[in-house]
């Protein structure tokens, strides 16, 4: 049977494979989430109102570490910063009968697989395939972090220590592969890592907030890269 | 759960979702700023390594273990190996050494 085109049920289906891919990531998260001291409700709670691997991660120590509310705010800004961009593209890209009220729930599930397969349409994308798209992916990745959650309590604890490098394996995945296809990356992301060590290892700068040395990381090594090294104009359009 | 935890969601859930929504309901034209396309394709690449390393080496009871679980991660990333299957093999290499250790 051929699905048709920008329907809920194209949607659904095209959002399977994000579904799979968030389950293990969430599931990933789960664990981490109760091995820092969250509860099951709680881990799953974070996963259902922020949609977002790396900006959980980062928010987790902030939480159960008791550290300030603009630590938190402005780590979740900077390391989701890329949305803004992905949201502008998606904007795009929207058939006229996306109303208004659609987009205040489609941006909420705007990730980074979503609005890949959403911009890999040709044309423009209708409400209902988008509603189908964000379906999928957000059901996995509440679910894959009450399984992960679960399974943090009741697994044994030299498993769990092993699961602990399942995120940052992932983390691992997706940025060697571009790493490998541009230099500039890898010299951006070589950068940004010497950076971390140092404030992980050197006096006092070790004192500093692990949120705070994400952003003044990241952004440091982005702007630099950004001003020395910018992306060439067409590839950037595709982003 | 302490009221306090509702406090950190709601901050960390609001300005995600401030980010996501507001552009896709405000914005109508396309960036052109190289500066600002480049840094921010650039971002989510130095965040994810930035907190990798040197968390990573933290992650499990031993730091030899961490290690072994990073160099097969990226060892197979470099293959080109979907996300799944890095983490998968990243994990075993690390339960192995501590069944090991």
């Amino acid at each position: 049977m051929q699905i048709q085109k920008n329907t809920f049920l194209k949607g659904i289906i095209d959002g399977i494979p994000i579904c799979l891919g968030y389950l293990s990531v969430s599931f990933a998260f789960g664990i981490f989430s109760v091995e820092s001291g969250l509860s099951i409700l709680e881990a799953v709670l974070i996963s259902m109102t922020n949609v977002t691997s790396a900006g959980q991660l980062a928010a987790v120590p902030i939480i159960t570490g008791g550290g300030a509310f603009l630590e938190l705010a402005a780590t979740q800004l900077v390391i989701n910063l890329r949305y803004a961009l992905m949201s502008v593209s998606l904007s795009q890209k929207l058939h006229p009968n996306v109303r208004l009220f659609d987009r205040f729930i489609i941006s909420f599930v705007n990730t980074d697989e979503v609005f890949a397969v959403a911009s890999s349409n040709t044309g423009e994308v209708k409400r209902n395939y988008l509603y189908g798209l964000i379906l999928t992916p957000y059901l996995g990745w509440a679910s894959g972090t009450l399984l992960g959650a679960v399974a943090g309590n009741i697994l044994p604890a030299i498993v769990i220590s092993s699961l602990g490098v399942a995120i940052y394996a992932m983390f691992v995945a997706i940025v060697v592969p571009e790493a490998k296809k541009r230099s500039c990356t890898a010299m951006c992301v070589v950068f940004a890592i010497a950076l971390s060590c140092v404030f992980k290892y050197t006096p006092l700068l070790c004192h500093i907030p692990q949120g705070f040395v994400i952003i003044i990381c990241a952004v440091a090594a982005s702007a630099l890269f950004a001003a020395v090294m910018p992306i060439p104009q067409p590839e950037s359009e595709d982003i | 759960m302490t009221p306090n935890f509702f406090l950190y969601l709601l901050t960390a859930a609001g300005v995600t979702y401030l980010i996501r929504m507001l552009p896709l309901v405000l914005v109508k034209k396309k960036i052109q700023n190289r500066f600002l396309l480049s840094f921010l394709y650039y971002i989510p690449y130095a965040v994810l390594s930035v907190m990798t390393i040197p968390a990573i080496f933290y992650a499990t009871e031993h730091t030899l273990t961490a290690v072994a679980g990073f160099a097969v991660a990226l060892l197979l990333a470099y293959r080109q190996k979907s996300l799944v299957t890095v983490a998968a093999f990243s994990c075993a290499a690390v339960l192995i050494c501590e069944l090991l250790l």
